[in-house]
């Protein structure tokens, strides 16, 4: 085994090696570094189109895209209709789709039910509506428990709820992407779409948090 | 396939850790191993449900100390070297020591934002009437298939209710090993969390799973 396969295992079983970059490249870095190279030298791999993709995920497509979809149905009884009967298709009205949104479900909260999503199996994630998902969401603790334990999770996101209101958690084991609806919040009465999507978290279209009280929003520097 | 992948129920792996604030990616080589799992499916050929068993046919060590773009790292570099694309010598030098393969499609950039907004949809036209219709009981087979599943342990041998018919779709135990798209319907099934885990679930909770109609018995 050479000095360099030695290191890169050792990075595996420590595993999370994040914020290695700078100056000195950690052993998964460099050892991407080389297969894009390789790849590209080999005519597989158009590196420019690895560019396109990184800036689609990183700055074009992300969770303010479900934020607009939540807002339109909390504000368009019409728009809610559609989202009941095709969400992929009501999704795709406001220009969300494609890859990892191909087949949407949205499933409402309700004072009686709380919904929350999961893979247990690997990632699985709406990508059009909330973009690549987080580190926590593909990581065994969540992928774990979410199922078993899904109150016990929810308190490390700080959300209690109540003991009447059942939860149900959707475990996206086929193609199929849920987006939670969150309850709008009271006191929005007359706010208007864009400043509805503004108390709408990532978390809570996951369905590990709730939507934003005006307050909350204002707070975080969010709504003025 | 039993593998660690199939985590749905374990209860040793500590509390969530959520990052205020997190960025997309933590690292530039994330960037570029997310992008490179993209783009080399096209020369490589192979579909979603080959990544997937690819990823989750990593030694259970490794994959459980991996972070999860060092497992999507793995995974590529298997179906590389299982496609004939590169060996294993390649990758370890990080150049060609041979001719590159003749591959039918390349993803270029100009073709990234077409590509995705297109995704790759798997629902199927049905070769038979769905079994199944919403409110029906049936039960999640007790199977333990060696190959690529989507039945998750902890539902297999339980009750649980036909809650929504979703489409016929590309069977993913199939088409993990090349053996054709083989459509089958898929339904979310809502199973009680009390038939699941016990009288310690609260009496109201469920869990919806998204199970293919060969997973499914009627009950």
């Amino acid at each position: 085994m050479s000095a360099d396969h030695h290191h890169h295992d050792h990075d595996h079983l420590h595993g999370h090696a994040h914020g290695h970059e700078g100056s000195e490249l950690s052993p998964t870095a460099l050892r991407v570094r080389a297969l894009e190279s390789l790849l590209v030298e080999k005519g597989y791999v158009d590196p420019a189109a690895l560019d396109a993709l990184v800036d689609t995920y990183e700055h074009k497509v992300g969770p303010r895209n479900g934020a607009r979809v939540v807002a339109r149905a909390w504000s368009d009884p019409g728009y809610l209709e559609r989202l009941r009967t095709d969400a992929t298709a009501a999704i795709a009205e406001l220009g969300f789709a494609g890859r990892q949104g191909e087949h949407m479900v949205a499933v409402e909260n309700t004072p009686a039910t709380h919904n929350m999503v999961v893979c247990t199996l690997c990632s699985c994630y709406p990508w059009p509506v909330l973009g690549l998902p987080p580190v926590w969401y593909k990581s065994p603790p969540y992928r774990s428990r979410a199922v078993i334990d899904p109150r016990g999770v929810l308190s490390e996101f700080g959300v209690t709820l109540s003991e009447e209101v059942s939860i149900s958690v959707w475990d996206s084991t086929a193609e199929v992407r849920y987006l939670v609806i969150p309850m709008r919040p009271d006191g929005t009465e007359g706010m208007t779409e864009e400043a509805l999507a503004a108390l709408v978290t990532r978390d809570s279209m996951i369905g590990t948090g709730l939507a934003l009280s005006p307050d909350e929003a204002r707070k975080e520097g969010l709504l003025q | 396939m039993n593998g660690v992948h199939d985590m749905g129920g374990m209860q040793d792996f500590g509390p969530v850790a959520p990052e205020p604030d997190e960025p997309v990616f933590h690292a530039d080589w994330e960037r570029r191993a997310f992008a490179l799992t993209l783009a080399v499916s096209a020369p490589g050929g192979w579909n979603l449900d080959m990544s997937r068993h690819a990823r989750e046919s990593l030694p259970p060590a490794l994959y459980l100390s991996s972070s999860y773009y060092q497992i999507w790292l793995a995974g590529i570099e298997r179906l590389l070297g299982e496609a004939g694309l590169v060996t294993a010598d390649e990758i370890e030098a990080g150049r060609p020591s041979g001719p590159a393969r003749p591959v039918a499609r390349i993803l270029r950039a100009e073709d990234v934002p077409a590509t995705m907004a297109k995704g790759g949809p798997v629902d199927r036209p049905p070769q038979a009437a769905a079994l199944f219709s919403p409110g029906d009981a049936v039960r999640a087979r007790n199977i333990n298939p060696q190959g690529h599943t989507r039945l998750p342990r902890y539902v297999r041998g339980h009750p649980g209710t036909i809650a929504r018919v979703h489409g016929c779709h590309i069977f993913p135990d199939a088409h993990a090993h090349g053996l054709g798209e083989r459509p089958q319907w898929v339904y979310s099934v809502r199973f009680s969390a009390r038939d699941l885990w016990g009288e310690d679930a609260a009496p109201g909770d469920s869990v919806h799973v998204d199970l293919w109609e060969p997973y499914l018995d009627p009950a």
